[in-house]
């Protein structure tokens, strides 16, 4: 059996060899001066490893009886999250160096939270999924307490950690409810015994809190406390990790287990979804309007982006998935390239995030200041950018569903926040002539920022294929 | 030339692309090469859409030049025109030469200054080209994002509080729309605009939030395309934008703004309210009546009071643009005929006004009436085109002003004689606003200091208007020019439009 089993689970074997192997081998070796050369060496792993799924053979595949799924759903957003936290090491490897923050269990933390968040979006049973996610998360409180001189950085990893905690409690607490009434912790014997079309009052409690669990992974509104201050506190590169490929495992998740465990049952968690929307929507929007700083700003626009991704989960149909999947694409290639211009602002030599220091930038930086206004634009969604076809593709799941309240929900919230990124651009255009933030940026960073810029621009003719790959994606799934 | 209109639509913004990637540096050099290579992009483009007219049979009332290619999502890319939308694209590729010359005396960030024109350019052809739903869509939001930056950079005092106006007012209007294209994606299965122009949406009344919606499912999505084009055209009460963004945009872009984007609300209505929701714009006619109506009237008694030359003819063109929503929705010959025309000519006209205006606030930096007065003395030849076009825009018998609401009147008399008889006071008071802003601007006695030494017209700024006049008086004395096009295809969507409302309503119609 675990013969058949070992190569289904490769690629987060290879991962976990990885990882224990560089661990040792920084430790005995060179320590915080492998820094760099182990940034580099597990974005390498990370985008090879990416190669390596996105052109395995075969249909689905499970392991351990049903516990491990590997399909194309999977497969997709395991592209996604290598890739984007791939993008991640190494457009941070600079900043890390300048700040004093290079250290060599950075890269290494990085790879145990994406090996859980592997584990996450294969996940086929309660167990696995779990464990997939508190691998995860411990490794990103870490993370988030990376600065240990900072108070700041120290709180933000202590708030991530309690709340998780708690969040990590609810789950489970809905993960043995759903196992009491169910009988099962497989999310395919789960589905099984929902035959009625409505889940029993005990499973509907366990499916709750488990929504609510993930809720807060993804930091979807109400559960969202915790983001603007973690984002803030956390240092930059780490801010922007947490911004990219964890909320692609998350959304993934969330998808994995609606649709599979509840499969059956669509309109009992599809409201519930509906509405994790609509507040997130219009909360990440107008919260998002008085900010000063710009790295909680993005923790709110991030709130409002994960609204959307979830209105196209509301709509429970394959073309929900996709659309989600596609908006979830979108959403990690326009954060990579922000946070690459925000890794980059200082002044005097000092990292600031504040948004008014970025007065008349666009007089001294002219190409820069162009790449972040298309980003900005695509951010508030308006066409040609690809952000627009991100959320065009959630409102016409939205619609197709019969959701069209959720629809209007959604345009009228994009409005809304579309203010406070014309707000950026106003103060890196039209602002009061002053000495603008500098921006010191590696060729990578730099590379990161125009080329997703591009993207943005260019994706308008094809989206560069990616749609019929999310479809076939979203089918695995919804079957 | 199977692809006539992606190149058209297309030259501008190549042109701007090699702007940005080929032209460095700041000096006076690389502004005057900015300046160039963007009027000659503009002049090229403007000869090849002359190619359409050769080519343009008026008497088929179906889409010309069409192009269409697979697109994501399972939308498409298609272009083409029909007599309706024609001469909007003609009017686009005259008008932004003359726009780009104008603002030749622009001296900060004139490269992305020139690359925002350019780009403009192109959204606005893709907009008056696109017969895809999602693909009209796109250009036609697409647009606000350089007219926020030209506002925003370039224009006045309060530039800030106008860009974010402008911006957030269209674009609430748009993403409603943007709902119900969604919607109607999934009600005929097609984004394509011929398609849909025929397909009959349901207009059983339907219950909505314990109301009867008379037109039902019709009347709902003419409400979220009324939302973006009544914010666009701009009609009363959602106008409050227009002067806030024509006071504070630079010269060529209030030129642009009156010219070209407010007919864009024009042409949606007559390119999806009419043909697509008879049912819902017949429903809602009234409405309109009544807000074309007051428009003319009430904004025309505020363009009395304005001190601020550009806000005064920025309220002028809400009280014109009345007469076309109220031409369109009276749904006959004369009155869509008269619509289209005075979108054309007010294009010419309120384009040539605001570079009136624009002459003078280049030597004197300020836009008070207050501040000029006698100018006929020392600037004869701007005091007779400024007298020009005061008489086209009042509507005088002989320039194209006139024919347009002439015809509109007509349309709406066959249609609502109260409206008709409210609408045709509007003729008065614009007399009454523009000829009181030309007897303060230009005529009596030289008295202010600061105008003893001003200059009259340039030799550029003179042709600039040569063709300008030349338009306006030739449209006026010989209108067939345009009612010729535009006629054939108006004839089938007047006829298609009655056609399509139910025996009942057109019984109530008379």
């Amino acid at each position: 059996m675990t013969g058949v089993d070992f190569p289904i689970l490769l690629p987060e074997i290879i991962l976990a060899v990885y990882a224990m192997a560089a661990l040792l081998f920084a430790v005995y070796g060179g320590k915080d001066k492998l820094s760099g050369l182990l940034t580099w060496a597990t974005a390498g792993l990370f985008v090879a490893l990416a190669l390596l799924i996105a052109f395995r053979n075969g249909a689905g595949a499970q392991a351990f009886g049903g516990m491990f799924v590997d399909d194309a759903f999977a497969r997709f957003a395991k592209v996604l999250i290598l890739l984007s936290a791939a993008g991640v090491l190494v457009m941070a490897q600079d900043y890390m160096a300048r700040r004093d923050l290079a250290r060599f269990e950075y890269p290494i933390l990085v790879t145990l939270s994406v090996i859980g968040m592997m584990v996450m979006v294969s996940a086929g049973d309660l167990m696995a999924l779990y464990m997939g996610l508190e691998l995860q998360s411990l490794a990103l409180y870490v993370l988030a307490a990376m600065r240990r001189d900072s108070v700041k950085s120290t709180e933000a990893g202590l708030k991530y950690f309690v709340l998780g905690a708690l969040s990590s409690g609810l789950l489970l607490y809905g993960a043995s409810l759903t196992y009491g009434f169910a009988g099962t912790t497989l999310f395919a014997g789960i589905s099984s015994t929902l035959t009625d079309g409505h889940a029993p009052l005990g499973l509907l409690f366990g499916l709750v809190f488990l929504l609510a669990g993930m809720a807060f992974k993804v930091s979807a509104a109400p559960f969202h406390m915790w983001t603007p201050d973690v984002y803030e506190g956390a240092p930059t590169p780490v801010t922007a990790f947490f911004a990219t490929a964890p909320k692609v495992a998350a959304m993934a998740l969330i998808a994995r287990v609606v649709n599979d465990a509840f499969a059956s049952v669509p309109s009992d968690w599809s409201q519930i979804v509906a509405a994790l929307a609509v507040v997130s929507m219009f909360l990440g929007a107008v919260a998002a309007i008085g900010q000063k700083d710009i790295k909680r700003l993005m923790a709110y626009s991030s709130i409002a982006h994960m609204g959307y991704a979830l209105v196209g989960l509301a709509a429970a149909t394959p073309q929900g998935v996709q659309a989600t999947l596609i908006y979830m694409a979108i959403y990690v290639t326009m954060n990579l390239g922000t946070f690459a211009f925000i890794l980059s602002m200082e002044k005097d030599g000092r990292p600031v995030t504040d948004i008014a220091s970025l007065n008349q930038f666009a007089k001294a930086e002219p190409l820069k200041a162009l790449a972040m206004l298309v980003l900005l634009f695509s951010l508030a969604g308006v066409p040609p950018m690809l952000g627009f076809f991100g959320k065009f593709y959630v409102l016409k799941a939205g619609v197709d569903a019969g959701m069209v309240w959720l629809a209007v929900a959604g345009a009228v919230a994009s409005v809304i926040g579309a203010f406070y990124y014309l707000r950026i651009v106003y103060f890196m255009y039209f602002g009061a002539d002053q000495d603008p933030v500098e921006s010191r940026m590696s060729p990578v960073q730099w590379v990161m920022l125009v080329a997703v810029a591009a993207i943005m621009v260019l994706g308008v003719v094809n989206m560069f294929g990616i749609e019929p790959l999310a479809l076939t994606a979203a089918e695995a799934l919804v079957g | 030339m199977d692809n006539l209109l992606s190149i058209i639509t297309f030259i501008p913004a190549v042109a701007a692309v090699i702007m940005a990637l080929f032209l460095r540096g700041n000096d006076k050099a690389a502004q005057a090469n900015a300046k160039w290579l963007a009027l000659l992009a503009t002049i090229a483009t403007a000869l090849v859409s002359l190619l359409l007219l050769v080519g343009f049979d008026p008497q088929n009332t179906g889409m010309q030049f069409v192009e269409e290619y697979d697109w994501i999502a399972g939308l498409t890319y298609k272009l083409g025109i029909d007599g309706i939308s024609v001469l909007f694209v003609l009017l686009t590729t005259f008008l932004m030469p003359i726009t780009i010359l104008s603002t030749w005396s622009v001296e900060t960030r004139v490269k992305e200054y020139m690359i925002a024109f350019l780009m403009l350019e192109t959204l606005m052809l893709g907009v008056f080209c696109a017969l895809d739903l999602v693909l009209f869509y796109l250009f036609f939001e697409a647009g606000l994002i350089p007219m926020f930056l030209i506002i925003g950079i370039w224009g006045g005092l309060n530039r800030i509080y106008a860009a974010f106006k402008f911006f957030l007012y269209t674009f609430l209007g748009s993403v409603l729309m943007l709902v119900a294209m969604i919607v109607m994606y999934f009600t005929a299965g097609t984004t394509d605009i011929p398609t849909l122009m025929t397909f009959d949406f349901s207009s059983e009344p339907m219950a909505l939030l314990g109301m009867t919606v008379t037109g039902g499912l019709q009347t709902l999505l003419f409400l979220a395309f009324f939302a973006s084009f009544a914010v666009k055209m701009p009609m009363w009460p959602v106008h409050t934008w227009l002067p806030d963004a024509h006071v504070q945009a630079p010269t060529a872009g209030s030129v642009i703004l009156a010219a070209v984007l407010l007919k864009m609300g024009g042409y949606g209505f007559l390119r999806f309210s009419l043909p697509m929701f008879p049912v819902g714009s017949y429903v809602m006619s009234d409405v309109v009546f009544w807000m074309s109506a007051i428009a003319i009237v009430y904004t025309s008694l505020v363009a009395l009071a304005q001190e601020d030359m550009k806000k005064l003819i920025a309220y002028s063109s809400v009280a014109h643009m009345g007469y076309v929503t109220m031409g369109i929705f009276s749904a006959n010959q004369q009155g869509v005929d008269g619509a289209i025309f005075q979108m054309i000519s007010h294009g010419f006209i309120s384009g040539a006004l605001f570079l009136c205006v624009g002459v003078i606030y280049d030597r004197m930096h300020t836009r008070e009436i207050d501040a000029y007065g006698g100018l006929v003395n020392r600037m004869p030849a701007y005091a007779l085109v400024f007298l020009f076009f005061t008489m086209a825009n009042v509507g005088l018998p002989g320039t194209s002003g006139f024919v347009g609401e002439f015809l509109v009147l007509m349309g709406i008399f066959q249609v609502n004689t109260v409206i008709a008889a409210i609408a045709t006071t509007g003729v008065i008071f614009s007399a009454a606003y523009a000829l009181w802003l030309y007897r303060r601007v230009a005529m009596g006695a030289l008295i202010k200091e600061a105008l003893k030494t001003i200059q009259d017209m340039s030799r550029r700024e003179r042709a600039i208007f040569a063709p300008l006049i030349v338009m306006t008086l030739l449209l006026g004395v010989y209108p067939a020019l345009v009612t010729d096009i535009i006629g054939p295809s108006v004839a089938q969507l007047v006829t298609d439009y009655h056609a399509a409302l139910p025996a009942m309503a057109e019984a109530a119609t008379h």
